[in-house]
């Protein structure tokens, strides 16, 4: 509060106009929740019809998936890390924070495509069974937004780099972060129900 | 100054706390799962097994949305809390929902030789 008043009567405008952006960025945030919820009900739904064909068990490694969970967690911590360095205005530690959160979040993307290829090389792709269907659309899905958020990074890192840490750029790295924690809060679930409960 | 650092460093205390919980929790589950696969001494009967995977689950979900998403911690017309809650809501519905409709359909859609195996099976007649 004591900040805003300090900031004057321009710093307050910038200040609103960053609440707005934050607000309709979390509200599109809570609306991909309600995707994801849909496609975790046609998983649940589709759960047990494999049609003869393998089910969670046989085929989840699960060790993998374990480095893939830790890779994920650990990159939204570090996304966390990097808000605070922010509001520090340090952009060499912004800098550092946003590659060690792209570079986990690539290792994280690498680990799942690996099983992803592994399993379509075996002939269990998505046109296997309907439980198939669901686990690629349910992981896919996640494994896509992953992707689009690592090329944001990508764009932003370059703003921070060439344009320095600007009202924009900083509100662009507070919405990534944002972003980031939700991925891994979805992962959360994917990480339980499909591969934990899956495999008993 | 010195009021800012101070909500740096509880701010950083609440990252690492959140990370620390939910690495526990991550391994807690993993350990009793690969413990169960394994076949070795079971700690945790099935269904308890279940309901802590769930509870893991939950009680991750919670500590990341207070801890790294700040729920709660916005002032006063809390938009964005109550967005939240309302976005919960609806996911139970939709999920909870489509499970029990889909369990119903496949209970009334069953052939009669498939109703008289699931009443042996499930419901001992």
């Amino acid at each position: 509060m004591s900040e805003r008043v300090n900031a004057g009567l321009h710093g307050e405008s910038a200040m609103q106009k960053q609440a707005k952006v934050l607000l309709g960025f979390w509200i599109y945030l809570m609306t991909d929740l309600v995707l994801f919820a849909s496609l975790f009900a046609t998983y649940a739904v589709l759960r047990s019809n494999t049609f003869g064909g393998p089910g969670g068990g046989q085929l989840f490694n699960l060790p993998l998936v374990l480095v893939e969970t830790i890779l994920l967690l650990t990159s939204s911590f570090t996304a966390g890390l990097l808000t605070i360095v922010l509001s520090r205005g340090n952009r060499r530690l912004v800098m550092v924070f946003l590659a060690l959160t792209f570079v986990l979040g690539v290792g994280f993307l690498v680990i799942e495509l690996t099983e992803f290829s592994h399993l379509i090389q075996d002939g269990n792709s998505w046109q296997r069974s309907g439980f198939l269907s669901a686990f690629f659309t349910l992981v896919g899905m996640h494994g896509l937004h992953i992707a689009v958020g690592l090329l944001w990074m990508l764009v932003v890192g370059y703003q921070v780099l060439y344009r320095g840490l600007t009202t924009a750029v900083t509100r662009r790295l507070r919405l990534i972060s944002l972003f980031w924690h939700f991925l891994d809060i979805v992962w959360i679930f994917i990480f339980s129900i499909v591969y934990m409960i899956g495999v008993l | 100054m010195k009021k800012s650092t101070f909500s740096e460093r509880t701010a950083l205390g609440r990252y690492i706390t959140g990370f620390i919980v939910s690495l526990a929790a991550t391994l807690i589950v993993y350990f009793f799962v690969q413990n169960r696969i394994a076949g070795g001494h079971q700690v945790l009967s099935h269904t308890f097994l279940m309901i802590s995977i769930a509870l893991l689950a939950i009680i991750q979900f919670v500590v990341q949305a207070v801890f790294f998403l700040h729920i709660g911690k916005e002032p006063k017309p809390r938009v964005k809390m109550i967005a939240f809650f309302f976005m919960l809501l609806i996911v139970v519905i939709l999920v909870g929902g489509s499970i029990w409709i889909m369990n119903n359909l496949d209970y009334t859609m069953m052939t009669p030789e498939q109703t008289k195996t699931y009443l042996q099976n499930n419901e001992g007649l």
